[in-house]
């Protein structure tokens, strides 16, 4: 047993570096460090992504075949690990970790052609269309509904919490296609354009007072069947295998870790009247900072499982978890940190593009946004009540 | 990066794994309990025969050169199995002192003794006053004509009772009479002026409080060359939590695994406790935590070798981390059982006690959060 990295391993993490270095610009790296939100406003995230996908490095997760770098476990680590810390922008998962792999999975030779590149260069913004008001945690109740009429489903229904559908030029929704006994049965996987006629958005803005999520309303609205992915009736375990694919690619404390050092930064600085002299946030931030510790040593033995062809069975699932809490420690530390200067309130956005001086020092402006747009992280993603329920079925075997 | 166990490490575990399944029974923990000793000598030689005993030795030594991560899967183990033999004084703390701060002749003297299962040992360095603080010992040692004389009083001595050595930690006095450095002796158990008070040790085992007065050593009795000891003092401390952690995750895992199959077993209201929501919910609990607490234990033995500040981090954000997982471990084992719980007619109630000793043994939580928060420069030490 050891912690560190091959010869190998240690050349590419310096390649890593190296393109941090030459791609990760200044511009970039302010606009990620004033975004209280989950992901990049698209402008910078895509620039991102067109940097990674002009290193072969746009989605580390797909197979070669369809554009993968072919990278081990370990190189994934180093990759994230590495990013993390140089604090690159949060690339909108939609695309590239979500709708990918399904489609690499149960797309048809057209769909994978069509689509995938489109993902990889950034051309296309995806969205996804699972949650209904109807449907939170109980997912499979969902109602949208797709009824044949020749070679198009038309679409009526709603669907919510969509993160960026007011960027996004495409969806991938799960939508009702027959009535079962089952409500998992009879759900269709279908990739949907946003500029087809019927579909209207309404901003949701998060308590945080950032626009990120929406409502999206689909009155008539004609997709051709072509654009299914995989059988109809099909589309829960698809869903599902996406939500898998997400489970298994974790590697979240290396951003914790930034997300942490960014609030020692700050209470140690003047610009906080120096906080960490507070014995008591001194303290907390260690604990933190164990509950991290302990985090990437879990995610360390699932890589490690991994590398050597074994499954890391039920720990990944504990991940999600202890992920969303310690997140939601971090951004409440960093509120007590700041303390009186929370109290101001600058309602524009984007942070990095102001054209007024802020009340406070900038770096400021996102800390107590992002612990409030920040309760949500044990809300989205199967909320941890349904986690707890899926540890006690899955790994205690109840 | 490799974090799955080696050949070696794998049989080590499965045997260690078989053997305490076997010996280690509830009926083995009733009789052992009666043990003057607090442990059976016969199983002591078993270990040496298995070559535990031998395992962090040095081979020139009569050892293996074993590292924490072997160690770690021996206590895990010991843990599930509640063992009382002196494994962690002897070897882990006692073994490694001489090891770290002996001349040639005391290694040789006492180390294949150890591999061999002929002597055991025990640490002598709390003390009332210094609470957990290791650089805190108010025992003082006197140079004599031909040697020393130690007096003071020393508590929490694991094992002591039964051992034949006790390594004890005091300050010199310098020949002004101020205090100098803080250096370790070897004491036989039967020196004129030792009195030991041994008691029944909480959750298992034997503890001691020791009375030093007055007690004359050879001038050899001084383990190493008179150089400071504290920083291998602190070294074999960290290497100990790591140890107990393990152990710690042992103790967890049977209470997680007692605890369920007890509510699937236990019907109220016409179905088992376990198909009730807020049931399933604190065993998903538990079990996340005792999972951290496995991190956290594997952390901080891979760490062992580490530069000090590291090391020591890592050892006090595992010891401060999986005593608190320990305490929810324990705590809702106990009140997922009910009444029954509470009653010494369960087996639970011993691996609570082991659980609430580990939490206490070189510092709990709170004092292990501020070492850490210390070591990264956050607070003042």
């Amino acid at each position: 047993m050891d912690l560190t990295f091959n010869a190998q391993e240690r050349a590419f993490e310096q390649e890593v570096r190296d393109f941090l270095a030459a791609n990760l610009t200044p511009e970039l790296k302010r606009a990620t460090a004033l975004t209280p939100s989950v992901f990049s406003d698209p402008d910078i995230g895509m620039a991102w992504q067109r940097a990674l996908h002009r290193k072969g490095w746009g989605a580390p997760g797909w197979p070669v075949d369809h554009g993968g770098p072919d990278w081990t476990p370990a190189q994934r680590w180093i990759f994230e690990a590495e990013c993390a810390r140089a604090g690159v922008p949060n690339v909108n998962v939609m695309g590239v970790k979500m709708v990918g792999p399904v489609i690499i999975g149960f797309g048809s030779p057209e769909q994978k052609n069509f689509y995938l590149p489109r993902i990889l260069s950034g051309e296309d913004y995806w969205c996804q269309g699972y949650s209904e008001p109807g449907s939170g945690s109980d997912l499979s109740s969902l109602k949208t509904r797709a009824v044949r009429d020749g070679d198009d489903y038309i679409i009526n229904g709603t669907k919510i919490w969509t993160t960026h559908a007011h960027h996004a030029n495409r969806m991938f929704a799960l939508v009702r296609t027959n009535e079962s006994e089952r409500q998992q049965d009879g759900i269709s996987f279908i990739l949907i354009d946003m500029k087809t006629p019927g579909i209207t958005t309404r901003p949701i803005l998060t308590i945080g007072g950032d626009h990120e999520v929406n409502q999206v309303f689909f009155d008539d609205v004609r997709v051709p069947v072509a654009n299914r992915v995989g059988e109809e009736g099909k589309g829960w375990t698809y869903g599902k295998y996406l939500l898998e694919f997400e489970r298994g690619s974790g590697i979240a404390s290396a951003k914790l870790r930034d997300a942490l050092k960014t609030i020692a930064d700050l209470a140690g600085s003047d610009v906080t009247g120096r906080a960490i002299d507070d014995p008591d946030i001194a303290l907390r931030m260690s604990e933190v900072e164990v509950d991290i510790d302990a985090l990437e040593m879990t995610e360390l033995r699932v890589l490690s499982a991994l590398q050597t062809g074994q499954n890391p069975g039920a720990v990944s699932s504990l991940i999600k978890l202890r992920v969303s809490e310690i997140r939601q420690a971090v951004t409440r530390l960093g509120v007590d940190v700041i303390g009186n200067d929370g109290l101001a309130v600058e309602p524009a956005r984007p942070f990095y593009r102001l054209n007024h001086e802020p009340a406070v020092s900038e770096e400021l402006l996102p800390v107590v946004p992002e612990y409030l747009n920040g309760r949500a992280y044990t809300i989205f993603g199967g909320s941890s009540e349904i986690q707890r329920d899926i540890i006690a079925k899955m790994v205690l075997g109840l | 990066m490799d974090l799955t166990l080696s050949d070696e490490q794998r049989l080590l575990r499965e045997s260690v794994d078989r053997f305490v399944t076997e010996t280690f029974t509830a009926e083995h923990r009733k009789r052992s309990a009666n043990e003057p000793l607090g442990f059976s000598p016969a199983i002591w030689k078993q270990f040496a025969g298995l070559g535990w005993l031998a395992l962090p030795i040095g081979e020139a030594h009569g050892g293996l050169g074993g590292g924490a991560i072997e160690i770690g899967i021996l206590m895990e183990a010991f843990g599930r199995g509640l063992v009382t033999e002196p494994y962690l004084s002897t070897v882990v703390i006692g073994a490694a002192l001489v090891g770290a701060c002996g001349t040639g002749a005391q290694k040789q003297a006492i180390l294949p003794d150890v591999a061999e299962g002929a002597l055991t040992l025990a640490f002598a360095h709390s003390e009332r006053a210094a609470r957990f603080d290791l650089g805190h010992v108010e025992t003082t040692a006197t140079r004599s004509a031909d040697g020393w004389r130690l007096n003071g009083n020393k508590t929490a001595v694991l094992d002591g009772a039964a051992a034949k050595q006790i390594i004890v930690s005091a300050r010199i006095v310098n020949a002004n009479g101020a205090s100098g450095k803080l250096c370790l002796f070897l004491v036989p158990a039967d020196a004129p002026g030792l009195r030991v008070r041994d008691y029944a040790r909480l959750g298992g085992g034997r503890g001691c409080n020791l009375d030093l007065n007055d007690v004359a050593l050879p001038a050899d009795a001084l383990l190493g060359d008179g150089s400071d000891a504290l920083p291998a003092i602190e070294a074999v401390v960290d290497r100990a939590m790591a140890a107990l952690g393990a152990e710690a995750v042992g103790i967890m895992q049977t209470l997680l695994d007692t605890t369920l199959e007890y509510t699937r077993i236990r019907k109220q209201f016409g179905r088992p406790l376990s198909a009730n929501q807020v049931i399933r919910h604190r065993l998903a609990d538990m079990a996340m935590q005792v999972d951290e607490g496995r991190s956290m234990a594997l952390r901080a033995a891979l760490m062992a070798d580490a530069e000090p500040v590291a090391r020591s981090r890592a050892a006090s954000g595992a010891k401060a981390k999986i005593g608190k997982c320990a305490r929810f471990v324990a705590e809702q084992s106990v009140q997922l059982h009910g009444a029954m719980g509470v009653t010494e007619e369960l087996d639970i109630g011993s691996y609570f006690k082991r659980l609430l000793a580990f939490e206490t043994l070189f510092g709990g939580s709170a004092h292990h959060y501020r070492r850490h928060a210390a070591l990264s420069g956050r607070l003042q030490a």
